[in-house]
């Protein structure tokens, strides 16, 4: 616990609280095979002794968090300001890389959870009631979107919606738009990875729904049965109670994977309409110009907004098994 | 099954020719470990270096395409894991930035080279890596179909998007026009020729200030969003691989594209009926009546780390010299780059980048910031192309991103 989850989060608090130290710049001839031109570099010998006094970087307090590339205090008080609608000024907090990512993630998280609970309950019971012998065979292709790395089974898809895909051309005879396309709309590329997300996650769902299916009462059924309750009174009465513990089990896990979305930004290219959290990091860490208090700035953001999502579902877990105890 | 038996050849070759080579090369001892890119022209120099081996000389590459995260932390540490980097104008800037790689001045002056001194990068008056091969984005083009619509080959933007216009009228074709737009590095950089073409300079007088908000810039955003009115509506997410699959589709009339990526166009395999004998490489296309080309000069050279032994340097750069000598050059080695090296012969393939250079174009911008305001346009100009914003709007929010980028790395002054 302390040393792979309490170190690393006071590492990401302290490096969130810092900057790199000033460079020092001189003027310099560069000369390559295209002619001399005169630049700008670092001077190495002058940042090196800098950086060797105060290793840590520049202490800025809370600095990075009310920056533009995260809370953005300033930008979002003069949005405030001059702006005379909501829709407006919704405009001005969408354009901010902090809030567009917490949007998007949200609603991601938001609606790609309820709907892969339902979906995954649904083919739970639905595998349930099937012959026997059909069950495995079923069980193992209703596995396979998990099965498959979130990354490939992207890709895959990002092919397959394509303009000139199977599927992107599919929806372009049915909408009889020869100018639809899936990539190049943000409702639509929203839709697309919010699909995706059904997708992949709805058999984790169905697995431990179909596990709790198994130890449903029998006596409580035929009783009910008995009493003249339809299939439907029987599925809102006996069988859902009794998988409610799992379906608080599965909200918390998936809520937690579906805030951390990324694979599906970066597989589908997605990034030109939706950014989340996650994808903020990468952005930040990746390429050539490295930006690791932004990145652990937007880190200890996302720590915070676990805990606060999680916050209800943990309550009610602890109360419950409280009351059992 | 063919690439696995293709390796294994060829690591087999090495491992017989490199006692051989030892003598050649001159290396009495130490440690080389290359870092770098990973196309063929790379892998070219690198298997190069590596078959110096021998006696006690241990040489190993890493060509990855992860090369740019690698660099510098494989370069820092008292000890540095890599002896080599093999670098580009763009990712030669962390390494000097933090001090990783050492001036080859003594180096040659005691080992000598097979190479002239044109290749020599020189930073401040200290040579710091030696070059290679040249790089540029240029125009190519289907003179079949230009041709069957009567158009003329285009030289600038506005043409450019004439002749698409015209094609797309007659029929001929739905997008005429391909061009890496992905968002991310790749629309930064498309962004950064066309800023060049239209006479911009991306900083205020040699400050970091960011000087992309104004007139050049919404010429530069609106000569875009012209062009991508010719292009797969779903330009946004297509980088150079995609739109090089559209090419040899024989879906795309008229393309800007890497000279580096030319060899297999020509070469034609996997690629539609009539495709590649017709493909043509141009120069640069210019814009908005300028005459500077709208793109930008690359090149990639070796540099060698600081934070090793003097043996390791020397085994490094006399392991690198024998890679980069004038006999390696074949037939087949020649259609990989557009060769710096003495005795390279242009090939049909280095058409493009040679055009390019003589047009006069600018090399890409070595300078510390730039790689901020690269990555905050790759971030920013989406929100332009997808119709959400003004050009203005997103100039100013390009400037505003790189402005906290730039203070976050320590660049002075912001």
């Amino acid at each position: 616990m302390l040393l792979f989850i309490f170190l690393p989060i006071i590492s990401v608090v302290t490096q969130s609280l810092h900057i790199e130290h000033e460079q020092v710049f001189v003027e310099v001839e560069n000369c390559d095979f295209f002619g001399c031109k005169k630049s700008t570099m670092v001077d190495v010998e002058a940042t090196a002794a800098i950086k060797a006094e105060k290793p840590l970087g520049r202490f800025v307090g809370l600095e990075n968090y009310f920056n533009r590339s995260h809370f953005a205090s300033s930008e979002l008080a003069q949005a405030w300001r001059t702006t005379d609608s909501f829709g407006e000024f919704y405009d001005q907090v969408y354009n901010l890389p902090l809030y567009r990512a917490i949007i998007f993630t949200l609603v991601y998280t938001f609606t790609v959870t309820p709907l892969l609970i339902i979906l995954g309950f649904i083919i739970a019971i639905a595998v349930n009631s099937l012959h026997q012998r059909l069950k495995g065979l079923v069980i193992f292709f209703s596995l396979l979107p998990m099965i498959v790395t979130p990354l490939i089974g992207s890709l895959i898809l990002f092919w397959m919606i394509d303009s000139r895909g199977i599927i992107g051309s599919f929806l372009q005879q049915f909408f009889n738009d020869p100018d639809l396309s899936l990539k190049a709309s943000t409702p639509l590329m929203w839709i697309t990875l919010m699909v995706y997300g059904v997708w992949h996650s709805a058999p984790f769902a169905f697995v431990i729904f179909y596990a709790g299916l198994q130890t449903l009462p029998q006596d409580t059924l035929e009783s009910a049965m008995i009493d003249g309750a339809s299939r439907w009174e029987r599925i809102r009465y006996v069988v859902i109670p009794h998988i409610a513990p799992l379906v608080t089990f599965v909200a918390l896990i998936q809520l937690m994977d579906n805030f951390r979305v990324l694979e599906p930004i970066v597989g589908f290219n997605a990034s030109a309409h939706a950014t989340s959290l996650s994808s903020n990091i990468l952005n930040d860490l990746g390429g050539e110009s490295q930006l690791f208090a932004s990145a652990a700035t937007t880190s200890v953001i996302t720590i915070l907004g676990v805990v606060v999502l999680l916050s209800p579902v943990l309550y009610r877990t602890w109360r419950d098994w409280d009351r059992k105890v | 099954m063919n690439k696995v038996l293709r390796a294994s050849l060829i690591a087999a070759g090495l491992m017989t020719s490199s006692v051989a080579a030892h003598a050649a090369c001159g290396i009495e001892g130490g440690r080389v470990n290359i870092i770098g890119n990973e196309f063929p022209a790379i892998q070219t120099i690198g298997a190069g270096a590596v078959a110096c081996a021998g006696d006690g000389v241990e040489i190993t590459a890493n060509l990855t395409k992860e090369h740019k995260e690698l660099q510098v932390p494989g370069l820092s540490g008292d000890v540095a894991e890599y002896t080599v980097a093999i670098v580009a104008n763009s990712s030669i800037v962390p390494l000097m930035s933090n001090g990783l790689i050492r001036p080859l001045d003594d180096l040659i002056a005691k080992h000598g080279g097979n190479f002239g001194d044109n290749q020599k990068i020189t930073i401040g008056g200290k040579t710091m890596a030696i070059g290679f091969m040249a790089n540029a984005q240029h125009l190519v083009y289907r003179k079949d179909i230009l041709a069957d619509a009567g158009i003329e080959p285009p030289t600038t933007y506005e043409e450019v998007l004439a002749a698409s216009k015209m094609l797309k009228e007659k029929g001929a074709m739905k997008y005429p026009f391909g061009a890496a737009y992905a968002a991310g590095w790749g629309i930064a950089q498309e962004f950064n020729n066309m800023f060049i073409g239209m006479g911009g300079e991306f900083f205020k007088d040699s400050t970091p200030m960011p000087n992309v908000n104004n007139e050049k810039g919404i010429a530069t955003l609106e000569m875009m969003k012209a062009m991508t009115t010719q292009m797969n509506p779903d330009f946004l997410t297509l980088n150079n691989n995609e739109i090089n699959a559209e090419w040899k589709a024989g879906n795309v009339a008229m393309m800007q594209m890497w000279g580096s990526r030319a060899g297999p166009l020509l070469a034609g395999e996997e690629t539609a009926p009539g495709v590649a004998e017709n493909t043509v490489l141009a120069g640069p296309l210019t814009a908005g009546g300028g005459s500077i080309p709208a793109t930008t000069l690359w090149w990639d050279g070796f540099t060698i780390a600081t934070n090793i032994s003097d043996e390791d340097a020397e085994a490094s750069y006399l392991a690198m010299i024998n890679a980069i000598d004038p006999s390696i050059m074949n037939d087949e080695v020649a259609t990989q780059a557009v060769w710096m090296i003495e005795g390279y012969e242009p090939t049909p393939a280095s058409a493009g980048v040679f055009a390019t250079i003589n047009a006069g174009a600018q090399p890409y911008p070595m300078i510390p910031y730039n790689t901020h305001l690269h990555s905050a346009l790759g971030e920013e100009l989406p929100d332009f192309f997808s119709g959400n914003e003004s050009a203005e709007k997103t100039l100013a929010d390009v400037e505003a991103a790189y402005m906290v980028k730039a203070r976050e790395a320590g660049v002075a002054g912001l």
